[in-house]
């Protein structure tokens, strides 16, 4: 057991702050926070960045233009871009999902046609799996594919689809054999975003924002060489898609709530125009040192599942708890971020404190319970799956 | 980075937890637990033979020269088989003080397996001509262990350690009625006691501060075991027990209890293993480290403890079922040196006013 970076992580951590440092915007640390999506732009021009340096799928294999660095660089890169406010690679749902999945399911063609672009940001995915009557239950499915030669054509709705308004392919989960039902019949496509009859409408959400989309179907021929995995065998592919949502999540999640965590401790030590600090207060001093246990917590309970990771190619099953109890504590900690700001809490957009950064966490917040997998159907999978309770269904 | 135990450690994990098992399962444990003294003399003996006593103690002052790591895990097996013994009192309080004295006699009696230890806190004792005055309030164990290691002037630029030979003369302790009849509290009444000087300023401050961060870091690990015996208690009753037509675990009512209880034990395990590699590197956080790891392992033991006992229903409401011993303990390491809230007011000094 030993805390410490290797000599390796140590170089690589180095390395990766000095070229953070040289790379961000000038002024990126004094910058005041902002609500609402990031600027697609900068992600874009980001992601160039990080691909030309090489730290876009650090741990992809060499041979698909990855870095084939070990799994402690990566989390090293998610903690060390957290700390650094970096912005995040545009193509989230390529890199942690599309991208992986066509490397362990894709044909030659698929991968040497998506896997470069995804790394550099040409080429951005969203994600084509809930549906209107398919949320935890994705087995429902009802989006249909139907063998049309040597086409699918498509048609239903899916929803929850964050990146749809700019991407240009989509994983997509539909059902090829009529009549199946449940894990069976399904195949999983790649989609072309700018075919004919894909049509994507914002959803908006309770922050006002519509950082989600609906994508609605009608006619839309897929050529069958853009099928992931074998027809009929797409829920293993999906499977393979949901595994990789949740590797190394729990870095990502953690580095972003030591963020807010360093931003709310600020805030709590800011005083008031009476002079007075939010932060005297001997309960919300409470709540901000839970808060900060357990995000020492969270982050070594990642370490521990990572130790697995790299020791065994399995993650340790204690790894099962951090997106769960991320978003529960996530909630709390923008819920006191409001109770630290005071009255001025309901003052958001132009006249809120960072122009309403915290109304905006906080509510964005309540999704977080919702979104990769309810909190209902995380505590099912850790009561039977780890722990060994019987089934529910 | 590598957050795993070695394959010795896995050992020693084993050994231990196969040692409770067969020597002190729980029902021999609540047997004990429900007379005097509390806890068998004998198994002390045995605990020393396979190594419990003295792990992190370098080898050239006769100890194994192994880590507190090593230690961690005899402290989380110790807490999960809820062994009654002043293994806590002896090891994680005593023995960093022993070993910083010069003279040896006293931590080889102890490594040797001959006399056991505890340590009193924030007794205002006050010292005259080697003889003590005060009252050491609540001292674990104190009416089973032999030496008593108790601090005269704490909280001055003068602390010393003394020590008293509590197996020469009982009289001056007083058994308390406590909660947890595993882990007995005692007081010791000093009145012109005669006591032998340990340690004197110049060592003391620091060998108390480790002390004291053992404990901590010892009752984190104590209190994993102890959830994780909660857990394992309310899923295998979940998965046997049967009320209309199915096992209670299928319902989510109670899954989603058991699986909160798991998500809760896990995050305090992973403090509680950080914390005592920062104890046994010596690391900078390690104070840090323990505060976060004592507060989230003694919550997650009561919390485990608790829903346990809904879990199973009236039986776990019962004295006969053990569950009541594992949540006494629980609240024994929520109590001690400082109660969850008091070490996160520590670590809110650290983030909001340095």
């Amino acid at each position: 057991m030993d805390f410490r970076d290797s000599p390796d992580e140590a170089s690589f951590r180095a390395e990766l702050r000095a070229w953070l440092a040289e790379n961000l915007p000038v002024g990126w640390a004094d910058r005041a926070p902002e609500a609402g999506r990031g600027d697609e732009d900068l992600s874009r021009e980001w992601s160039r960045k990080l691909h030309a340096a090489g730290y876009a799928g650090l741990t992809w294999p060499k041979e698909y233009g990855g870095g084939g660095a070990p799994y402690p660089h990566q989390a090293i890169f998610l903690e060390e871009t957290a700390r650094a406010d970096a912005p995040t690679h545009i193509g989230v749902i390529g890199l942690g999902m599309a991208g992986p999945t066509i490397i362990v399911h894709g044909t030659d063609a698929q991968k040497a046609q998506h896997l470069e672009r995804i790394l550099s940001g040409e080429t951005v995915f969203c994600q084509g799996f809930s549906e209107p009557g398919a949320g935890s239950d994705l087995a429902s499915v009802r989006t249909r594919a139907d063998l049309d030669g040597d086409h699918f054509v498509v048609n239903g709705q899916k929803v929850w689809s964050s990146y749809a308004h700019i991407a240009d392919w989509c994983i997509l989960v539909t059902r090829s054999e009529p009549g199946s039902e449940k894990h069976r019949g399904l195949t999983y496509l790649l989609v072309d975003m700018h075919s004919p009859g894909v049509e994507v409408r914002p959803l908006r959400q309770i922050t006002g924002d519509p950082e989600f989309n609906e994508i609605f179907f009608t006619d839309v021929r897929v050529p069958v060489e853009n099928v992931l995995g074998e027809v009929g065998g797409g829920w293993g592919v999906a499977m393979t898609t949901l595994l990789h949502e949740r590797g190394t999540l729990g870095f990502a999640l953690t580095a972003r709530l030591e963020v807010l965590l360093t931003k709310i401790i600020a805030l709590a030590r800011t005083p008031d125009e009476a002079g007075r600090r939010p932060g005297d207060d001997p309960v919300l001093r409470d709540r901000i040192a839970q808060h900060w246990v357990e995000l020492q917590a969270l982050r070594f309970t990642n370490y521990r599942s990572l130790t697995s990771l790299v020791k065994t190619g399995v993650p340790g099953p204690e790894g099962s708890v951090a997106k769960l109890h991320w978003s529960e504590s996530n909630q709390r900690l923008t819920s006191l971020a409001l109770e630290l700001i005071g009255p001025a809490a309901q003052l958001d957009g132009a006249e809120g404190v960072w122009s309403g950064f915290w109304q905006y966490q906080q509510l964005r917040s309540r999704g977080n319970t919702i979104e990769a997998g309810t909190s209902e159907i995380l505590r099912n999978i850790i009561a039977e799956r780890v722990v060994g309770l019987p089934k529910s269904r | 980075m590598d957050f795993a135990f070695s394959d010795e450690q896995q050992m020693l994990r084993a050994a231990t937890r196969d040692f409770l098992a067969a020597r002190l399962p729980v029902e021999r444990v609540a047997e004990l637990a429900d007379a005097d003294p509390g806890w068998d003399p004998a198994s002390w003996r045995q605990v020393v033979d396979l190594g419990w006593v003295g792990l992190s103690i370098a080898e050239d002052r006769g100890g194994a020269g192994m880590t507190f790591v090593d230690e961690a895990v005899v402290f989380e097996e110790a807490g999960r088989g809820l062994y009654p013994g002043p293994l806590f009192s002896t090891v994680a309080l005593a023995l960093p003080l022993l070993d910083a004295a010069e003279d040896r006699a006293p931590l080889g009696a102890v490594l040797a397996g001959d006399r056991t230890a505890t340590v009193g806190r924030g007794a205002g004792v006050t010292v005259d001509g080697g003889r003590l005055t005060g009252t050491a309030r609540l001292v674990p164990d104190a009416a089973i262990a032999d030496d008593l290691l108790v601090v005269s002037d704490e909280g001055t630029d003068n602390p010393a350690v003394w020590r008293v030979d509590l197996a020469a003369d009982r009289s001056v302790v007083r058994p308390c009625s406590t909660m947890d009849r595993t882990r007995r509290y005692g007081d010791v009444v000093l009145d012109g006691t005669p006591a032998t000087s340990l340690l004197t300023a110049d060592r003391a401050a620091d060998a108390l501060a480790v002390s004291r961060l053992r404990g901590q870091a010892a009752l984190a690990c104590e209190a994993v075991g102890v959830a994780q015996r909660c857990l394992d208690i309310a899923a295998e009753h979940a998965t046997q027990r049967h009320q209309f037509g199915r096992p209670i675990g299928s319902y989510q009512g109670v899954s989603h209890r058991v699986a909160n209880i798991y998500v809760s034990l896990e995050l305090a395990r992973s403090l509680a293993y950080w914390a005592a590699w920062c104890v046994s590197v010596g690391d900078e956080q390690a104070e840090s480290a323990c505060a976060a790891a004592k507060s989230a392992g003694a919550e997650a033991a009561v919390f485990a403890a608790e829903n346990a006992i809904q879990a199973m229903g009236g039986i776990g409401f019962t004295w006969d079922h053990p569950l009541h011993r594992f949540y006494k303990r629980a609240q024994w390491i929520a109590s001690y040196d400082g109660f969850p809230r008091e070490h996160r007011a520590r670590l809110a000094a650290a983030l909001l006013d340095a």
